[in-house]
């Protein structure tokens, strides 16, 4: 179930190019941490480097390391395919599979990596999941229907049930409601409380309202300039950080003074 | 409306309003000055021995001039210049076009007359005048175009799932490269190249309907590469990830991911490669010859094709030199019919297999 991540001396690269450099933070079990930044300062990537999806681009690599609950994920022994398996992820738009229905897209942890079971156990496993990620009952009846003719906030909604439908540890989401409407949003802010009692959450926004609202902690990321490699500037509980930060620079980005 | 002032020969009259409002050529203009210009072509081509051609060229040529100076006149050089590109676009058309419809009617005209149930059922064995068919050389035709595919297919698919999924780099760029290569190679090339082949394996004088397979092959494998290449580059990098992410490896997202994804783009690509190469002769001539006889295994001996069977009907006529016409007119229209088959195939595989939106 939930676990801490302990991340330390990370440095980020897409090929010789440093994007993140030096980050040091420990990712508490069942809260939700928010990343705030301006766009470029490697939150994303950071975010990627934590369940190995960094490493998908060509000439991406990391140095460092990072444990979960004091196993290192980039150790040389570890298969990046398992790290992904506790560690889900939850992306800015909407992906569901185009070929498969609502209920195959639930499913479709399970059934890509060719996992045998029970129609019944199935059937348990979808329900649980789509009533997890508050889309139950708006879908229950066209369960057989294609995943893409739902409105953007369901899909993401059924993106986040595809996500916990394989039971990880830790949730990632990289912006997931950026590209919804307000009411969207919301249902999804709500379930990301429903979600922490069983899961790490950790959250990139660009919503600095949003991090405040769900977050109990949260990590600044600046960089000085174009070029530059990205940093966690601080790290803090939420209250502290958008009360009374540690750096000024946390404060002028939060107050819109930035740039 | 526009107050019109007599002596205005320019196209816009002033108004009071904050548009301008401009004179417009009635609606049947342009087709008036064509029909005009047809008729002043006739006239013309009259005058040297009438012929239709002459007056469709007089008559385009004249009412496309005549509908531009009208136009210049009344509506203005924007209007005119519009008339004129649409009239120069809309005559390229159709002047591709006629090679198309001529040689459709041409193989109708001449081919229809023998599109008959025996020439469907009946092969050449012991035929030397009038009758027989090409039972034979269509059967033949499927099944070593059936047997290119299958060889083509998983080669073509797997090299552009490696170039798309796998592949980076100098070896990336050399295997694009010499597909590029291949893609222009002549098709006697394809043919020599399997006949040295099967040469080099079983020595002098081997015919045999997989030698033609080999050699379409050749030929097909770089379209089924390109084509699926490119559709596998349109399926979506967030869906993979989306599939990486769910702990799923690498090999099991191209497969149960990706390629259903793609899967209506590729059955298209393929069809339109086997479409490509069920009309190829000069490699079929010089690697699986032809027979009289029917001959179902591409394993053994010679067999006839369709392409192969038109050329030699067309080039060695025996006595009854009409009826072996006729039946290369039929052979070229029944491969025009596979291949307009194959096409509506490409479409229907198109339309059936993609994803569904489900609104």
């Amino acid at each position: 179930m939930a676990k801490r991540i302990e991340v330390s001396d990370l440095n980020i690269y897409y090929g010789d190019f440093l994007a993140v450099e030096g980050v040091n933070v420990a990712i508490e079990p069942r809260s939700i941490t928010a990343l705030i930044g301006p766009s470029g300062c490697g939150k994303s990537t950071f975010l990627r480097s934590l369940n190995r999806m960094h490493e998908v681009l060509p000439g991406a690599r990391v140095e460092g390391k990072v444990a979960m609950d004091g196993q290192d994920l980039y150790g040389a022994d570890v298969d990046p395919v398992d790290v992904r398996r506790q560690i889900g992820m939850v992306f800015q738009r909407p992906n569901p599979f185009p070929t498969m229905s609502i209920y195959e897209n639930v499913l479709a942890g399970n059934r890509l990596n060719n996992k045998r079971m029970k129609k019944s156990e199935a059937d348990d496993i979808v329900e649980k999941s789509l009533r997890g990620a508050n889309l139950w009952n708006e879908v229950k009846d066209r369960l057989d229907r294609p995943g893409s003719g739902l409105s953007g906030g369901q899909q993401q909604r059924l993106c986040i049930a595809r996500a916990i439908a394989v039971e990880p540890d830790v949730l990632l989401m990289d912006e997931p409601c950026s590209a919804l409407d307000p009411i969207s949003t919301l249902a999804i802010e709500d379930l990301m409380t429903e979600l922490k009692e069983r899961f790490t959450i950790v959250i990139v926004t660009h919503n600095m309202q949003q991090a405040a609202r769900v977050s109990e902690s949260t990590g600044f990321f600046n960089l000085n300039g174009v070029g530059q490699p990205g940093r966690l500037i601080e790290f803090n509980p939420t209250e502290r950080i958008f009360s009374n930060p540690d750096e000024k620079a946390t404060e002028d980005y939060i107050s819109g003074r930035f740039g | 409306m526009s107050t019109d002032t007599p002596t205005a020969l320019r196209s816009s009259t002033p108004t009071q309003g904050p548009v301008r409002v401009e004179r417009r050529l009635p609606r049947f203009a342009p087709l008036g000055a064509y029909l005009a210009g047809l008729a002043v072509g006739a006239l013309l081509s009259a005058l040297t021995g009438f012929s239709v051609t002459s007056t469709l060229i007089y008559g385009v040529v004249l009412g496309t001039l005549a509908v531009y100076v009208l136009t210049r006149t009344v509506e203005g050089r924007r209007k005119a210049a519009d008339r004129l590109v649409t009239a120069l676009v809309t005559t390229a058309f159709g002047i591709a076009m006629i090679p198309l419809v001529s040689l459709v009617y041409t193989v109708l005209d001449n081919g229809l007359p023998r599109f008959d149930a025996q020439f469907f059922t009946n092969s050449m064995y012991r035929v030397v005048g009038e009758g027989g068919g090409a039972y034979h050389a269509i059967l033949g035709t499927l099944i070593i175009t059936a047997l290119a595919t299958l060889i083509s297919v998983p080669i073509g698919l797997m090299t552009s799932i490696y170039l798309v999924e796998y592949g980076s780099g100098r070896l990336k760029r050399a295997i694009t490269f010499f597909v590029d290569v291949m893609t222009g190679i002549p098709s006697i090339v394809a043919g020599l190249f399997a006949f040295a082949l099967f040469t080099l394996l079983f020595g002098n004088q081997v015919r045999i309907g997989v030698m033609g397979a080999v050699a379409l092959s050749v030929l097909m494998i770089p379209v089924v590469v390109r084509s699926s290449e490119e559709v596998l580059k349109l399926v979506p990098n967030e869906l993979r990830e989306a599939s990486y992410a769910l702990g799923v490896p690498k090999w099991r997202t191209v497969v149960k991911v990706v390629l259903p994804t793609a899967i209506a783009g590729l059955g298209t690509g393929v069809t339109l490669a086997v479409a490509r190469v069920v009309g190829e002769t000069a490699p079929l001539l010089i690697t699986v010859g032809l027979i009289t006889g029917t001959n179902l295994n591409p394993f053994d001996g010679r067999m006839a094709t369709l392409p192969v069977f038109a050329y030699y009907q067309l080039t060695q006529p025996g006595t009854a030199t009409q009826a072996f016409l006729d039946r290369a007119w039929t052979a070229a229209l029944v491969l025009i019919i596979l291949v307009m088959a194959l096409n509506i195939v490409a479409r229907l595989i198109s339309r059936f297999f993609a994803p569904k939106t489900g609104r």
